[in-house]
């Protein structure tokens, strides 16, 4: 009998077992990242769906007196008629107290609505304000009612008034569409991530159209056009070198340069993405001669061979063949643009900013800035704030990629 | 039809850098004949075929020195146009390369960028004569608008011939065309090469001296970069003269 075909001999078993190894090794790699990636989106899924809603108190107002919109004091209309829901407040500071479970913001609510809706003016209505974010808070059940009375933020009366609302059914939880279209706010029942994430298109729009471009043209140039020499050597080590500079000293080069030599307006989308294209070049440069060098250079000479001159075979049968390759880097450039606040924030992107910017030179501010401004504010709910405006930046991400594979498909040799 | 060569080359030395790739190459190749060139790999004759249409140009660190007239003109002369010259001179590659396009786009890519395109029933004329010449019109007649890759080794090969003799070139280089190819597409292309003689001057790099001996009708020798013989294909496998290629043909080297 013959063993020759058996795994009896102990090197083969050796061998057979390494390749097991290395095989439930790569199989663990992916489970762990793909686990990291789980728990990173669980958590901060969970944490920021606290945002798509807020608490709303209903008041009852009364604007019988009133005939036009000049007539009215909103901001005194809404204090009474709180008042009136807790006729058994007297003293000031109680009054005060009471007035804190409304956002500070409600007068201009009122007049908002009554703009809106003139038919008010005249007549007595329920309407719902936005309650304050401590009650907001409460509601969510951020704030324990079982400790002891100075350590938590809700004092006892407060929290007897919050019942008292409960009990009548004055108190509700809405849709939180103002996260998604107002601007920033020093008070989280107010703060929207609108005007960061038009700031953070605006900058993206401007970054791709600087950088893109460019980095094309760049690479065409160095791969397709230039002879090899000791300068396009010299150029290609540059170019590696810029890919790896920290992002912060494109800002520092942003703020010398485009700000105060150039002039160009400080904090707006205009210069953020001027300053993320710097940074975004090297990348897209490196894809786009990766992708370059891929087409088989018989695609070339069969061009040349025919006599098409350089240009007619790079922009007839090389740069679509390239075109998929150049995309993804692109796209990944794009990414890290997207997420990057270093430079942003020596530009002065990094400001408070609450209106909406209309245009490239607006004051702006970006995604992942406000994220920062956010996670740095000591207010409780800013935290699911924080958490909903990764989410919204995460999911900025993914309609990129999305959009990158859609056009990549476009692209993509037929053949 | 001219006695004349329609190229003559003298004293051609080629360099890759510092590397010396010809030696001296002083060849006459005529009109409307099959020339192919022969040799061990590494032997110049490539690099011979590419210095006529001076693909060798792509190469950054290649230098050509001596004479190499086509129709009388010396086409590394300042005054010439490399684009005029490649569309006078068609070239087909040892592997088939087709554009990642439509048949019909690969054969008529070349008139158009040359501008011999008026209007939509030329470009169907020209491809449909360019795809008869090559051999390929009645198999791929109803199927134009299917990507050239998607075609047989050997009908690739032939697309690529039709995409060459679409600009009305003269005379067509083929540098290995069947190299890659199986026996029976190798004999399509051989009696393809047979019939384009009449109306093209062709040199053909190969291999195999079976195919040199077959289509060619004169033949020369390349040797480690230097043009051992050359002659009329019969005359130099049947009584070479130098000792050289008497060893290459009857395989004592190679």
């Amino acid at each position: 009998m013959t063993d020759l075909f058996t795994t009896a001999s102990g090197h083969l078993r050796a061998r057979h077992r390494a390749e097991w190894r290395f095989r439930w090794l790569g199989r663990l790699a992916i489970v762990f990242s793909l686990g990291f990636l789980l728990i990173m989106l669980f958590s901060i899924t969970s944490l920021g769906k606290g945002a798509l809603s807020r608490a709303e108190i209903q008041l009852s107002i009364d604007l019988s007196a009133a005939s036009s919109l000049e007539d009215v004091n909103f901001q005194k209309a809404v204090r009474s008629a709180l008042f009136a829901t807790f006729p058994e407040v007297t003293d000031r500071s109680d009054k005060r107290a009471l007035l804190k479970l409304l956002s500070s913001d409600s007068g201009y609510e009122l007049a908002r609505m009554v703009e809106e809706n003139p038919a008010l003016l005249g007549q007595e209505t329920t309407l719902w304000f936005t309650a304050s974010d401590d009650i907001d808070m409460y509601e969510k059940g951020a704030i324990d009612a079982n400790l002891p009375e100075n350590r938590r933020r809700l004092k006892d009366t407060t929290l007897g008034w919050v019942r008292t609302l409960e009990s009548r059914n004055a108190l509700r939880s809405v849709f939180n569409t103002a996260f998604f279209t107002s601007g920033d706010s020093r008070e989280p029942e107010l703060a929207g991530i609108f005007s960061a994430l038009v700031g953070s298109i605006l900058s993206l729009i401007v970054c791709f159209a600087l950088s893109f471009p460019l980095g094309i043209m760049a690479a065409l140039s160095l791969e397709e056009f230039s002879k090899k020499s000791r300068w396009s050597d010299f150029i290609e080590v540059n170019i590696n070198n810029l890919a790896a500079v920290p992002s912060i000293v494109f800002g520092l080069l942003g703020m010398a340069i485009i700000l105060n030599v150039f002039g160009l307006p400080r904090s707006s989308p205009l210069v953020g993405g001027m300053v993320l294209a710097l940074m975004t070049l090297p990348t897209i440069i490196i894809a786009s001669r990766a992708a370059l060098r891929s087409v088989p250079p018989s695609i070339r000479e069969a061009a040349l061979g025919m006599g098409a001159t350089r240009v007619q075979t790079t922009f007839h049968h090389v740069l679509p063949l390239a075109m998929p390759g150049m995309l993804t880097g692109a796209i990944v450039g794009m990414a890290r643009a997207l997420g990057e606040t270093a430079p942003l924030i020596m530009i002065g992107m990094v400001a408070f900013i609450v209106d909406v910017p209309q245009g490239f030179t607006d004051a702006a501010t970006s995604l992942p800035v406000q994220i920062f401004l956010w996670a740095d504010s000591p207010e409780r709910a800013f935290l699911e704030k924080t958490s909903a405006a990764i989410l919204v930046l995460l999911g900025l991400l993914i309609v990129m990629n999305i959009a990158a594979v859609v056009l990549r498909k476009k692209f993509e040799r037929r053949y | 039809m001219s006695k004349e060569p329609i190229i003559t080359t003298r004293n051609v030395d080629v360099f890759y850098g510092d590397k010396q790739a010809l030696n001296g190459v002083t060849l006459d190749v005529p009109r409307n004949k099959v020339t192919s060139l022969i040799g061990p790999s590494g032997c110049g004759k490539s690099t011979f075929l590419r210095s006529i249409n001076r693909m060798n140009d792509l190469v950054d660190i290649c230098r050509v020195e001596g004479e190499i007239m086509v129709e009388g003109k010396n086409i590394y002369d300042k005054d010439v146009d490399v684009v005029a010259l490649r569309a006078h001179i068609g070239m087909v590659f040892q592997k088939p390369n087709p554009f990642p396009k439509s048949i019909f786009e690969n054969v008529i890519y070349g008139p158009k960028i040359h501008g011999m395109i008026k209007s939509k029933s030329d470009a169907e004329e020209i491809v449909e004569t360019s795809l008869r010449r090559a051999g390929l019109w009645k198999e791929v007649a109803d199927r134009l608008q299917e990507p050239g890759t998607s075609l047989s080794g050997g009908q690739q090969q032939r697309l690529c011939i039709a995409r060459a003799i679409a600009v009305k070139p003269s005379i067509i280089l083929m540098d290995e065309p069947a190299s890659a190819l199986d026996p029976i597409a190798t004999a399509v292309i051989e009696e393809l090469i047979d019939e384009l003689r009449q109306n093209y001057t062709i040199i053909i790099v190969t291999h195999s001296m079976q195919q040199a001996a077959r289509v060619s009708q004169r033949t020369a020798f390349f040797h480690m970069g230097d043009l051992v013989e050359s002659g009329a294909t019969k005359e130099l496998f049947t009584s070479p003269r130098d000792e050289r290629t008497q060893n290459y043909i009857s395989g004592r080297i190679g």
